[in-house]
């Protein structure tokens, strides 16, 4: 084993701009996934039919091919396709579609929508019908129904599997090497590349990775026990990495 | 370039479904052998045997933990590597370049053990200790208790975790074409690289997996009646 690379100010540098695309790309698809999560998933249970159909058909193609088909659709496919519409070039979101670390946020992104849609939609379904009752006899709006009961309901009783798809989330960012992205895989078959040892780099980011998986389901796991009405006892089941 | 993006499909569609033969080929031959590590892991950490229990628990969060991509180079590397230190020292000089088949099947059926280990062992798990001690008040010998006793009634607990882990399977047989094994998505990237029909291509290749995933879904739901044909229906 041979770590004296790690001295080289240059590969130190690749591997934390990696370390930092990483986290960023989990933090940016996250927020943005979930939140079209709870429109795809409120779309299909309460939405105009149509809206629930198209819905339902990108649900099931998301979850049904690859998501480094995915990747390469968008970046590669539709990526391509962007500059022959004509004015695009010249506008202000150009610079923004040419940056690969949009495509893997829009493709992670449209994955955790559709996945998380699914587990939230589950949820929302078995959420008591006499809470959402509850709600309007107590005269509240339809909106006021689905962000402060309805939703939170939902919420509280998949949070141990929205742990579970965030690590899926962090453990797919790996992907994004393939596409000219600077990642921690990246940073490392650079380093592989550069310097013949095969082993070493590829073992230090298996390390950090699993690191950061324990990081994120221990925050999980806080967040789990402090989200209102958290029940204590459940908490031996929401354990993704049996000890 | 073809003129007509249909001409390049024409020409390619013949290697693709080739390619695709090839996926499911993987895939099939990795689920087996997944589902054989992940008994011998779920045995492993249900074992009243102190290392042993630790070894499957290691397997399993290890390579849970870890993204499946890194996985797949590292131990591509390292499984060539393996193989031929362990033929150096019986065979003296025999330099073999392992086959780019035999190391997908092999590294995706070691990942896709682990996960499996989780799902039988849960399901193991699930079934009431009455039934395995009256199992073992008439007499059972412990292949026969398996076989008669512990596979049907865990089964209808692990086929729905069975039939995620097949699809994610599937999907995962793409992960290949980054170290240069030609199945479905590395032939569809050829395609597209020489035709320059990127989006064609990729759509067409996702559609191909979209095919697959939809077939087996409807293949899973009648394995799960058969199973469930003895419990009640809810």
């Amino acid at each position: 084993m041979d770590f004296s690379w790690l001295t080289d100010p240059f590969y130190q540098k690749a591997l934390w701009t990696g370390f930092v695309n990483t986290l960023w790309l989990v933090a940016v698809s996250a927020v943005c996934g979930f939140a079209l999560a709870v429109v795809f998933a409120v779309t299909r249970l309460r939405g105009p039919r149509p809206l629930a159909m198209l819905v339902t058909g990108v649900t099931t193609v998301v979850r049904g091919t690859p998501l480094l088909v995915q990747l390469f659709f968008f970046y590669d496919g539709v990526g391509r396709l962007l500059p022959e519409i004509p004015g695009l070039r010249e506008s202000l979101i150009w610079p923004l579609l040419r940056d690969p670390f949009f495509y893997g946020a829009l493709t992670f992104t449209l994955s955790v929508g559709a996945y998380t849609g699914e587990v939230l939609r589950g949820a929302l379904l078995s959420v008591p019908e006499g809470e959402l009752a509850a709600g309007r006899a107590f005269g509240l709006s339809r909106w006021q129904i689905l962000y402060r009961l309805w939703l939170p309901r939902a919420i509280q009783m998949c949070l141990p599997t929205l742990t579970g798809e965030l690590i899926l989330l962090l453990k797919s960012v790996p992907l994004v090497s393939t596409i000219a992205l600077m990642d921690l895989l990246k940073a490392a078959n650079m380093v592989r590349d550069e310097t013949f040892l095969v082993y070493e780099p590829l073992l230090l980011i298996a390390g950090i990775y699993l690191a950061l998986t324990l990081v994120l389901t221990s925050v999980m796991r806080v967040i789990e026990h402090r989200f209102p009405g958290a029940r204590p006892v459940a908490s031996k089941r929401r354990r993704l990495l049996p000890g | 370039m073809p003129s007509d993006p249909t001409d390049g499909l024409l020409e390619w569609l013949g290697p693709i479904l080739q390619g695709a033969l090839v996926t499911l080929e993987i895939a099939l031959l990795a689920y087996a052998i997944g589902l054989g590590l992940g008994l011998i892991g779920a045995t492993a950490r249900l074992s009243p045997w102190r290392p042993l229990r630790a070894l499957g628990t290691a397997y399993s969060t290890l390579v849970r933990a870890i993204p499946e991509l890194l996985l797949i180079i590292l131990l591509y590397y390292a499984g060539s590597q393996a193989l031929n230190a362990l033929l150096a020292e019986f065979g003296g000089d025999t330099h073999i370049e392992i086959s780019g088949f035999v190391t997908a099947v092999g590294v995706l059926a070691f990942v896709q053990g682990a996960y499996m280990t989780e799902v039988f062992r849960g399901a193991i798990q699930a079934i009431p200790r009455g039934q395995l001690e009256a199992a073992d008040a008439y007499g059972f010998s412990r292949p026969t208790r398996f076989h008669r006793i512990v596979l049907p009634a865990m089964l209808p607990n692990a086929l729905p975790g069975m039939s995620n882990l097949w699809l994610i399977l599937v999907k995962d047989t793409a992960l290949i074409s980054v170290i240069g094994f030609e199945e479905l998505f590395f032939t569809a990237q050829q395609a597209a690289a020489s035709t320059r029909d990127y989006a064609l291509f990729y759509a067409f290749a996702g559609a191909l997996y979209l095919v697959m995933t939809l077939g087996s879904n409807a293949l899973f739901a009648r394995a799960e009646r058969y199973v469930r044909r003895g419990q009640p229906s809810t």
